[in-house]
């Protein structure tokens, strides 16, 4: 009896010692790949890649990256992907950190474009200029769209390669705008024309337009839409400075209200990023403003005729990029940074690039892709997957900063304050302004 | 001396323990310690390695509008919620202990939203709430004209949530008060009914008295659910429109989660602790004198 008590009280303490330190051991044992034992009749070492990724639109696109990891295996037998589905990204982005607080970090993960300063902050990420100069293919990061890259540079080096990138679209209803007697081929080009047809459009059971403020990020993407269109960005290029408080954006921001007080035309009060498509198809409205990665999901199911155009331009066009980027972290063994390059380039191959934006609806992120014959044949057919495209030229990179959190919290606060009806635009953005570069301050010493 | 009997019970006891004293250190107090200990530090994105900073962190609340807010927000919330769904699960399990027929049906049904995940309860009432077509919305177009965006209106979002937790929450409640229920003495009733005792009056008198001491328990765990309401705004606001519906528990997430400020965070985590500590404390030792217990 006293034995058995002893045994049970000894392997206790050990179980406990064991959950408490495993921790800190994991990180290299866990990294080594698992095969190094049976070195014998293997030429070259077995690497296992984690990957982490999230699903951020409609579809059965785990599916569909769970194939490409298994393609990929195919071709490169040493190498195994496992890839991790892991949320939205915002969810991604706490696994992620929360792993390489932790001390184990995954290889590879998709994280959103603008983490990039985050992550330079937690030292969490290699450069990538290194694979850059080795690669043979030295037109490789050149034929990746330009306001992609914007994203993935910061200080003369290239931190990450775009891959699920998006940027706004006008969505609208062709059989609404029959009916309300406009021509279903001429969308607004111009803040005063989309005021002037959202009025229009909007009678008893069926909006005008939508543009979604739900916080954080749908409140600040469509907002920059508005700013860069009338003016530049809302931050400096080395992402120190916030630019919030100017004339042109609170003109920008009065006119996102203008368009529920004014006009009447928009519901009042912040609308749902999420509910916006529903509120589409279900012909609630007439017009909305909704990311590019939303066009398979829309053409799969609206029950009417629709188009997208560009966004409506005041002195110009504009649009911020979105979405994800493919990053490779810091304190992983040296082969699985070169493997982890290797699927990174497997995964952006101008054919299979041209295919996962044919899947998703998101933009083909090489210019090559739409070279390819599969996406040819696919816009001959649906030319609507065009016009992200082509609105790249008009676009910039999405609200990156250090302490990026903090700085769009305060944007969205301000943007919802005025939606609401609670504050005026140019104060609300002054106090947005005053918080921003309040969080900014430790990074401009 | 302490004699070897002694050292052998004493010991056998604390082997019995050891198992729990395990993860109650690992999972609770060790925690807890760094948590304080983080409080007093600058961790966040500006500072790789935690400084030291004393009591900066909690004097930089003081300052912290949003603090104060959300702080606004979760009183109006625990005072919107505990009272409504407390008397609404004693008026469900008074009901429910009574009904004849169908005593299973009845109490499955005010139990169910119990059963449901969370985030299905969330996803259900974001559909209930939406604009237009939204049940609600639809229901309201009966009785006026109204098409109101209820989880888009700062001064909308806090009611339409306290609605669904008073839901919620009053089936859970309900249970509790059940199984007070229970256990009042039937001689008691008999007793009334003799003396023709009017059934408010027994209410009154017997039932509402008796059941004091679940009372105070359903109190304390409505105080602290009120506290930690986190689930359902992820999906249906995310504290939104600024900061009309963020509570206490998702100002802590976001802190830490979306700004990566663990000191700010953990500070925020310890003055939710005392606070709950606080309530608790005068719950018990202030309530509970004027509890009867038979």
């Amino acid at each position: 009896m006293k034995a058995c008590i002893k045994l049970i009280g000894v392997t206790l303490i050990a179980a406990s010692f064991i959950a408490g330190c495993s921790n800190a051991g994991q990180n290299n044992t866990n990294k080594l790949p698992a095969s190094q034992t049976n070195t014998e009749g293997n030429a070259e070492e077995k690497i296992e890649l984690t990957f982490y990724y999230p699903v951020q639109v409609g579809g059965p696109l785990t599916a569909t990256i769970e194939g490409m990891a298994a393609e990929f295996t195919k071709q490169n037998p040493n190498i195994t992907v496992k890839s991790v589905y892991t949320g939205n990204y915002s969810d991604t982005a706490v696994k992620t950190q929360a792993a390489v607080q932790g001390g184990t970090p995954p290889d590879i993960a998709v994280l959103l474009a603008n983490e990039l300063y985050t992550l330079l902050d937690m030292d969490a990420i290699t450069p990538l200029d290194s694979f850059i100069d080795k690669d043979p293919d030295d037109t490789y990061v050149n034929d990746f769209f330009p306001a992609f890259m914007a994203n993935a540079q910061t200080d003369g080096k290239t931190y990450s390669i775009p891959f699920q990138r998006s940027t706004v679209l006008l969505y609208y209803n062709k059989d609404a705008f029959r009916e309300a007697g406009l021509d279903p081929n001429k969308p607004p080009t111009t803040w005063d024309e989309l005021a002037e047809m959202s009025v229009k459009l909007t009678k008893q059971g069926q909006w005008g337009i939508e543009i979604p403020a739900t916080a954080p990020t749908p409140a600040t993407w469509l907002f920059q839409t508005f700013a860069l269109q009338n003016g530049k960005n809302v931050m400096t290029s080395d992402g120190k400075q916030a630019i919030y408080d100017t004339p042109e954006n609170v003109e920008a921001l009065q006119f996102w209200l203008d368009l529920s007080t004014k006009y009447k035309s928009m519901p009042k009060g912040v609308i749902d990023w999420a509910t916006t498509p529903s509120d589409f198809l279900q012909g609630k409205t007439a017009m909305m403003y909704h990311t590019s990665g939303n066009l398979t999901n829309v053409k799969a199911n609206s029950t009417f005729d629709f188009g997208v155009s560009f966004l409506p331009k005041k002195k110009q066009y504009g649009s911020p990029t979105g979405g994800g980027n493919l990053y490779i972290f810091k304190g992983i063994p040296e082969k699985n940074k070169e493997a982890a390059w290797k699927f990174i380039k497997f995964l952006t191959e101008s054919e299979r690039a041209a295919q996962w934006s044919i899947d998703t609806g998101y933009v083909a992120v090489r210019k090559s892709a739409y070279e390819t014959e599969n996406m040819k044949a696919y816009t001959t057919d649906f030319p609507e997957a065009l016009v992200a495209k082509d609105q790249l030229q008009y676009a910039d990179s999405e609200l990156a900063t250090h302490n990026v959190g903090k700085t769009v919290k305060a944007l969205s606060d301000a943007i919802q304050r005025v939606v609401t009806g609670n504050s005026d635009p140019a104060s609300a953005l002054k106090q947005a302004q005053e918080e921003a570069d309040k969080a900014l301050e430790p990074f401009n010493k | 001396m302490l004699s070897a009997k002694f050292w052998r019970d004493n010991s056998f006891a604390w082997l019995l323990l050891l198992p729990s004293l395990v993860f109650l250190i690992l999972f609770t107090f060790y925690p807890i310690g760094k948590t304080v200990i983080l409080s007093l530090q600058q961790s966040d994105l500006a500072a790789r390695e935690p400084i030291f900073i004393g009591l900066d962190n909690y004097k930089s609340l003081i300052g912290d509008s949003i603090f104060w807010k959300v702080m606004t927000n979760n009183f109006w919330f625990a005072i919107g919620t505990i009272p409504t769904s407390i008397a609404l699960a004693l008026a469900m399990a008074v009901f429910a202990n009574k009904a004849l027929r169908g005593k299973g049906f009845v109490r499955t049904a005010f139990f169910y939203p119990n059963v449901i995940p969370m985030i299905a309860i969330a996803n259900v009432w974001l559909f209930i709430y939406t604009p237009q077509y939204g049940l609600l919305s639809r229901a309201m177009k009966y009785v006026e004209k109204g098409d109101l965006n209820w989880l888009g209106n700062p001064d909308l979002v806090m009611w339409a949530l306290i609605v669904m937790i008073v839901w919620r929450e009053a089936g859970y409640f309900m249970i509790f008060y059940l199984a007070g229920l229970q256990n009042v003495s039937p001689d008691l009733y008999e007793a009334a009914d003799i003396d023709g005792a009017r059934p408010w009056l027994v209410f009154r008198k017997i039932t509402f008295p008796l059941l004091m001491p679940t009372t105070l328990f359903v109190m304390i765990v409505a105080l602290t659910n009120s506290f930690k309401l986190v689930d359902h705004l992820f999906i249906m606001t995310k504290g939104g429109p600024d900061n009309a519906s963020s509570l206490l528990l998702y100002y802590i997430y976001e802190q830490a989660f979306a700004f990566w400020d663990l000191g700010k965070a953990s500070t925020l985590t310890i003055v939710m602790i005392v606070l709950l500590l606080i309530i608790s404390a005068v719950q018990f030792f202030w309530m509970d004198k004027k509890v009867h217990y038979e």
